[in-house]
């Protein structure tokens, strides 16, 4: 083997002064042979083989398929990602590595947004000169157009609700069904003139630049909006426009040549083509990132089994690899409505009890998630690391202070629940094992329960008349942010008032003091402060001990050598930020 | 088939060595039964089935017994003898020692030895058990319907179609799929296992249905047939004293061979998820384990598998001689 030369590159310092790199010797020849330091994590908190090199294309490739392109109907974190490519939206994640890539900068708006009216007036200043790929200016009347068409359900049921739950809409659903002629009707939006856009809501909200970081406000030219076919071509804004799109099957991407450098100032476009392709096996995706004949692959959740034991058991293959923190986090939730479960020192004596490294091994070991010891992510802003429940100290279940709370809680032989799973997961079948072993050794009998994931929260755990009828004392389940951010990961698993008859994320957290946090955080403007009450809610849930932590998952990423300006955008939990790769190739 | 005629001249072959064995040794006429367990015996293959068969059902009542002296209790993790970055046993050969026969499970290291010994309890359980249900009601109905031919045979024979048309597996994973947790007084494994056995039993009934009604209908144009019937026998005495007895041969010929498809069933249906519930260890889920791991460590995969494969086999090889030396003209 050759020998590489660790080219002494500072690369933080390259990331201190943003993306513009010093080349790192940009000599042609010799794709394979890094640039870069590459190493394990090489692009976590930092980029890996910077580069100011253009040109070439850049191959991507997807198991599945997009829920779909059109920005309003889309709900992904990898294809909010994407999209970034050919849409910009009012605001959006910096393209940075690590932490910083969960701040919010302005993107289509000049800057963030300007709150009134007690947070729930928002108004933003839309950048000048920007145009679409036909060279059409860019209007707020457009921006508000393509919310307008968000909040059609019917038409585009994947995107989220968070427009259609915030915006005072007075009944207004789709423009589609508008009697306005200019099809503007919503009077929730105003725009008072082509740069200004201002939204108002029926409930305050103070992050609500995160709102305007999905991509449905990404504007949409309404003469050229065709409903559900938009997604055929949708027309860019973003420094790439498509090309071909051949639906189900594979599309590309070319450099719009209207897209402006100077009016983004945080797109740093490298290739000059993107190739996507669809519906590719997935250990054939692997096993191509391997061998260097594709470059990403869009999910970004890490390669599968086989190729994880091959890389990490090659040195050389490992050196190209990322293990990625994400915001999801793989749990279990107690069921207080089933007895012994709704006395806390029960629930206590199955939290000290359960077996910590189970759960991480169930899904992947060290590897696959860190032993999750809160219900928020590190990776999310106000995370707060503490250990209420002794997962340091006994990771395998601590059984002394187990009995000592099952003592106080008058079950001192332990008692007998269930534990619901979703049979398709393999993982969480193994955490149903696991924990079944564990609980045993204090006396508590678990029963395993599967049930089919397809209607897993609309009829079995995420009922709560079902889970009290078939004495589901513990739920396995998992959750992931919408955005890095407490309202997005905590608010729809911890608010007890979002639990209805059916459908629940929520599996039966119901705390009053919880409720009233998330209700202080909605109105908190201060954005550190804000983080620290998330923080505080997600130590009020684990000290009412409703909540199993898992693992805060992990996955594992591999770039092939030959990509520039790689690096794990936390903003996206744990892909590549798709916005800046390169390609030598 | 393959084993050679009993032909007349054989026997009288046997006759000098008798007499060359000593005087006293007198010539008996043979029972049916000794003349085809005398043909088995020749067939090399069907004994060395047998003789796996036997070991098979040996092993799956003595299970609690063999793990004790060999393995570790079946649902028992181990795993510190797990690689925690790969996730599969550490050691090669999927974690083969001296302690673990067969090696480890990945994720949590149970042992596979164990775990395969006490697969083979609810493998032949619910196979054998399904088997003598189809072949009960096979028999049943195959000899009333051949027997009493005419609107009798017409309703049974059609509702054989009707059963040999059914998607069975579609069916077996929908009702699997509703049974309650308590039925019938049974509840958990016991009541999973018993809504399998009755789901493989009861469809299977009209392959052998078929086959016994084909025979009673030329058993019963037999002269002692005729014979009883006109002493005054009625139906049951024909049906049961009559005509069974010569059906005994076909019954246990395709006892022995519904037994290994009825594994093979009770694996896929377990492969589905809709046998019974984990941890309780069977062939089907763990080859369903193992699935997810099989380019990492193929050894999981394997155990399972040839254990499957070598009782299927051997339950058919066992079958197909029997066959041979009860009717050498099938």
């Amino acid at each position: 083997m050759r020998k590489r030369t660790v080219a002494a590159l500072a690369v933080t310092a390259v990331i201190a002064g943003g993306l513009a790199a010093c080349g790192g010797g940009g000599s042609e020849g010799e794709g394979s042979t890094s640039k870069g330091a590459a190493a394990f994590n090489a692009a976590i908190g930092k980029v890996y083989n910077a580069s100011d090199k253009t040109g070439g294309t850049l191959r991507f490739a997807n198991s599945g398929d997009w829920d779909s392109l059109d920005p309003a109907d889309t709900y992904y974190a990898w294809s909010w990602n994407f999209v970034r490519l050919y849409g910009r939206a009012l605001t959006m994640f910096a393209s940075a590595p690590g932490q910083a890539g969960t701040k919010l900068v302005p993107d289509l708006a000049e800057s963030l947004g300007t709150p009134s009216d007690g947070n729930k007036t928002w108004t933003y200043k839309l950048r000048s000169g920007v145009k679409f790929e036909d060279g059409t200016p860019v209007t707020s009347k457009d921006v508000k157009y393509a919310v307008e068409r968000s909040l059609d359900k019917t038409t585009f049921p994947n995107g989220p609700t968070y427009f259609n739950d915030f915006l005072d809409t007075q009944g207004y659903t789709s423009p589609y069904q508008d009697t306005d002629p200019n099809k503007l009707g919503l009077k929730a939006i105003e725009t008072p003139d082509d740069q200004t856009i201002v939204f108002h809501m029926t409930r305050p909200y103070a992050g609500f630049d995160y709102f305007a970081m999905q991509p449905s406000t990404i504007p949409v030219p309404q003469a050229k909006d065709t409903g559900s076919k938009y997604k055929e071509h949708v027309i860019a804004t973003g420094p790439y426009k498509f090309e071909t799109n051949e639906l189900g099957k594979q599309f590309t991407l070319v450099r719009n040549d209207q897209w402006d450098a100077s009016t983004d100032p945080n797109r740093k476009p490298m290739p000059d083509k993107i190739t996507v392709q669809l519906n590719v096996n997935s250990d054939d995706i692997d096993n191509r990132l391997l061998s260097g004949d594709l470059d990403v692959d869009v999910e970004g959740s890490g390669v599968r089994p086989a190729a994880q034991g091959r890389i990490l058991s090659d040195q050389s293959l490992k050196a190209n690899a990322d293990s990625a923190i994400t915001t999801r986090h793989w749990y279990s939730v107690m069921n207080v409505d089933v007895p012994p479960l709704d006395n806390i020192h029960c629930r206590k004596a199955i939290e000290y009890a359960w077996d910590k490294v189970g759960y991480q091994n169930a899904y992947g070991g060290p590897i696959g998630g860190e032993i999750a010891t809160g219900l928020m992510p590190p990776v999310i802003p106000g995370f707060e690391k503490f250990d209420l429940y002794d997962a340091a100290g006994s990771p395998s279940g601590n059984i002394e202070k187990a009995k000592a709370e099952l003592q106080e809680c008058g079950q001192p032989n332990g008692f007998a629940t269930n534990i619901s799973y979703r049979v398709e997961r393999p993982k969480e079948k193994a955490v149903a094992e696991a924990e079944q072993q564990a609980l045993a050794k204090i006396g508590v009998k678990l029963t395993v329960k599967p049930y089919p994931q397809g209607d897993y929260f609309k009829l079995y755990a995420g009922k709560p008349a079902f889970t009290k009828a078939n004495k589901l004392g513990i739920m396995v389940a998992g959750w992931a942010a919408d955005w890095p951010d407490g309202f997005g990961f905590l608010e729809q698993i911890t608010d007890s008032r979002v639990i209805h008859e059916a459908g629940n994320s929520n599996l039966g957290i119901k705390i009053p003091a919880v409720d009233a946090l998330i209700d202080k955080a909605l109105v908190t403007n201060d954005t550190q402060e804000r983080d620290k009450i998330w923080g505080e809610v997600d130590k009020t849930v684990m000290e009412n001990a409703v909540l199993l932590p898992g693992v805060w998952s992990k996955g594992l990423l591999y770039r092939p050598s030959y990509l520039t300006n790689v690096f794990v955008n936390d903003g996206f939990g744990g892909e590549y930020d798709y916005a800046t790769i390169g390609t030598t190739k | 088939m393959t084993a050679p005629l009993e032909a007349p001249g054989a026997a009288s072959e046997s006759q000098p060595e008798a007499v060359l064995r000593g005087a006293g040794v007198s010539i008996r006429g043979r029972s049916l039964g000794q003349i085809a367990w005398l043909r088995l015996k020749r067939d090399k293959v069907a004994i060395a089935g047998l003789v796996i068969v036997t070991i098979l059902i040996l092993i799956a009542i003595l299970a609690p017994l063999i793990v004790k002296l060999l393995g570790h209790p079946p649902n028992e993790f181990h795993q510190n003898l797990i690689d925690p970055n790969l996730q599969t046993p550490k050691g090669s050969f999927g974690g083969i020692s001296k302690d673990f026969l067969l090696g480890l499970e990945p994720v949590n290291g149970r042992d596979l030895f164990s775990r395969v010994v006490y697969g083979s309890r609810i493998s032949l359980l619910i196979a054998f058990l399904a088997t003598l249900l189809s072949m009960v009601l096979g028999t049943v109905m195959g000899v009333i319907a051949g027997y009493f031919g005419g609107w009798v045979d017409t309703v049974i024979s059609r509702s054989m179609d009707v059963f040999l048309a059914f998607p069975l597996l579609l069916f077996a994973i929908a009702l699997a799929g509703v049974v309650p947790d308590s039925a019938f007084g049974l509840s958990g494994n016991a009541l999973r296992v018993a809504v399998l056995i009755f789901i493989i039993g009861f469809f299977n009934w009209p392959y052998i249905g078929r086959i016994i009604r084909g025979q009673a209908l030329s058993l019963r144009e037999r002269e002692f047939v005729d014979a009883a019937r006109s002493l005054g026998a009625r139906a049951p005495y024909i049906l049961f004293r009559e005509m069974l007895p010569n059906l005994v041969a076909p019954i246990l010929v395709y006892f022995t061979l519904l037994i290994p498809t009825n594994i093979l069933f009770e694996a896929a249906l377990t492969f589905l998820g809709v046998g019974v519930r984990p941890p309780t260890p069977t062939w089907g889920g763990m080859l369903s384990d193992a699935t997810h791991y099989y380019q990492i460590d193929p050894e999981f995969m394997l155990v399972p598998g040839l254990a499957i494969f070598v009782t299927v086999l051997s339950f058919n090889l066992f079958g197909d001689g029997l066959r041979d030396a009860l009717d050498p003209r099938a």
